[in-house]
């Protein structure tokens, strides 16, 4: 836990999550004394299956209500709220079905955006995504790669100050890969704080900032990221780094 | 052999050259059921959407009973609205017994159970992939049942069209509370009911050619959308 950017006295973390606690039938899923995410991102998530890094990113967005503990942005515990101005977007997109369009529209419609500046905001976005002149196009006949090209479009459409990715590319090939991790970097260029989990270590170093290593439901690290790639302070940090950390 | 080829060719007559009995009571028979089956949406839609997504205790109950209401046998419906709407029944004061409405009430009976739930489970199957997403979206529990409704559009078209298809179809309950009035309640099946044992069958036949011309159309549209439905659904994959 060393050389991540100190805090002004009170001065808030963006996201913060102080004792949260999940368990079912008995067995500890989470169970995390602090978490303080600030500076300017991107954090990447990572551990081994079942560490709890999906659990985590749920209960930071609030999707997941914990058994114990509290989240809150910027000093405020998370809600509604505080969701709206958030985004997240899913190992598997979930589109809508309808056209690629609508998809964007029906985020818009919802922060009533007039029509026309709809239209100009789904043009904006879809030449972001490089889905230009897809609009029209059912987007569940997209393929994997422009799906997941669009859910991040429709997490970003609102600009939300935070957007959370479970495992966006791990069902993609590298092209699409690399296409989704140049939308994510421009994301944060323009000051989206970004919080992504990932299992792919060549993914982290190329977008980290630093690094929260979990295992079994705990955080064994939180690094910068050329800290943890170069030096991991913790045993589960450097077992993970040899391949040898399961479960 | 011959006597049947015969009444087949009277049969196919009476369809081509626009017979105003035949055709009348057709048009009656889809006014009933047609009637029938858009009430029963208003009813069983918001219902079955509210038993995806609503959680209370007997839920489960409610479903298996749902469920079960689908098999409900059309002459003990018939029976039942009859009793309803029989002079000393409890509606009896609406004088409805032997006429179309009465009809139209016994079909809603028979197909509100089978809207109701395919929409549940249309909805409860679209909901399990949605729900996270949504809420991420900000859209509350309330307010993603437009959005399950209508990204649930082709499996709902779907149960409408095998609703109309049990409507359409159904003799046991219509005879029952429509009485089989000439030029009154008189539908397909049931005059193909009364013209068979009067020895009819050029009518009977005519009828029965239009109602099996339905339900196969009703069955090909079905078809039609469910491929259409896996067809999106392979692309996605």
């Amino acid at each position: 836990m060393r050389d991540l950017p100190v805090l002004e006295m009170g001065q808030q973390p963006m996201i913060e999550a102080e004792g949260l606690r999940i368990g079912r039938n008995g067995e500890r899923l989470l169970d995390l004394r602090y978490l303080a995410l600030d500076g300017p991102g991107p954090t990447l998530i990572m551990g081994p299956n079942g560490a709890g890094k999906s659990l985590l990113l749920r209960c930071l967005h609030g999707l997941i209500a914990p058994d114990a503990g509290q989240v809150r942005q910027d000093g405020v515990p998370i809600g509604a709220e505080s969701r709206a101005r958030q985004g997240m977007v899913f190992q598997t997109p979930v589109l809508l079905r309808r056209s690629v369009a609508a998809n964007l529209d029906y985020v818009l419609k919802r922060h009533r955006l007039t029509r026309a500046r709809r239209r100009a905001r789904i043009e904006a976005l879809l030449a972001e995504g490089g889905l230009a002149g897809k609009g029209r196009q059912s987007a569940r006949s997209l393929s994997g790669g422009e799906g997941q090209r669009l859910a991040i479009l429709r997490a970003l459409a609102t600009e939300p100050d935070v957007l959370f990715l479970d495992e966006p590319t791990s069902a993609l090939d590298p092209a699409a890969t690399q296409d989704i991790e140049a939308m994510i970097l421009r994301a944060a260029r323009r000051g989206t704080r970004i919080v992504m989990v990932t299992h792919d270590i060549g993914q982290a170093r190329r977008l980290g900032h630093d690094i929260v290593l979990m295992h079994q439901g705990r955080i064994a690290e939180h690094s910068l990221a050329h800290d943890f790639f170069d030096d991991p302070q913790s045993q589960a940090g450097r077992r993970f780094l040899a391949g040898s950390l399961v479960l | 052999m011959q006597d049947f080829a015969q009444e087949f060719t009277t049969a196919m007559t009476l369809i081509l050259t626009g017979d105003s009995e035949l055709w009348a009571i057709v048009l009656l028979s889809l006014q009933v059921s047609v009637m029938a089956v858009l009430i029963a949406a208003v009813i069983g839609m918001p219902l079955g959407a509210a038993l995806a997504v609503a959680r209370f205790p007997a839920r489960r109950l409610v479903i298996v009973l749902l469920n079960a209401l689908m098999g409900l046998p059309p002459v003990v419906v018939g029976l039942l609205v009859y009793l309803v709407l029989s002079r000393s029944g409890p509606l009896g004061v609406l004088q409805l017994l032997y006429t179309p409405t009465a009809m139209i009430v016994a079909q809603v009976v028979l197909v509100m159970p089978i809207i109701a739930a395919l929409t549940r489970q249309t909805v409860e199957t679209l909901d399990a992939e949605y729900a996270e997403q949504l809420r991420s979206l900000g859209v509350s529990r309330l307010a993603s049942v437009p959005t399950l409704l209508w990204d649930g559009r082709i499996a709902l078209a779907t149960a409408l069209l095998a609703g109309f298809g049990r409507a359409i179809a159904e003799v046991g309950a219509v005879i029952i509370v429509g009485g089989n009035i000439n030029h009154v309640t008189r539908v397909m099946t049931t005059t193909i009911a009364l013209e068979t044992s009067k020895g009819n069958l050029a009518l009977a036949l005519a009828l029965g050619v239009i109602l099996i011309g339905m339900a196969i159309s009703v069955t090909g549209l079905v078809s039609l959308l469910s491929l259409r439905q896996e067809g999106e659904a392979m692309r996605h994959a």
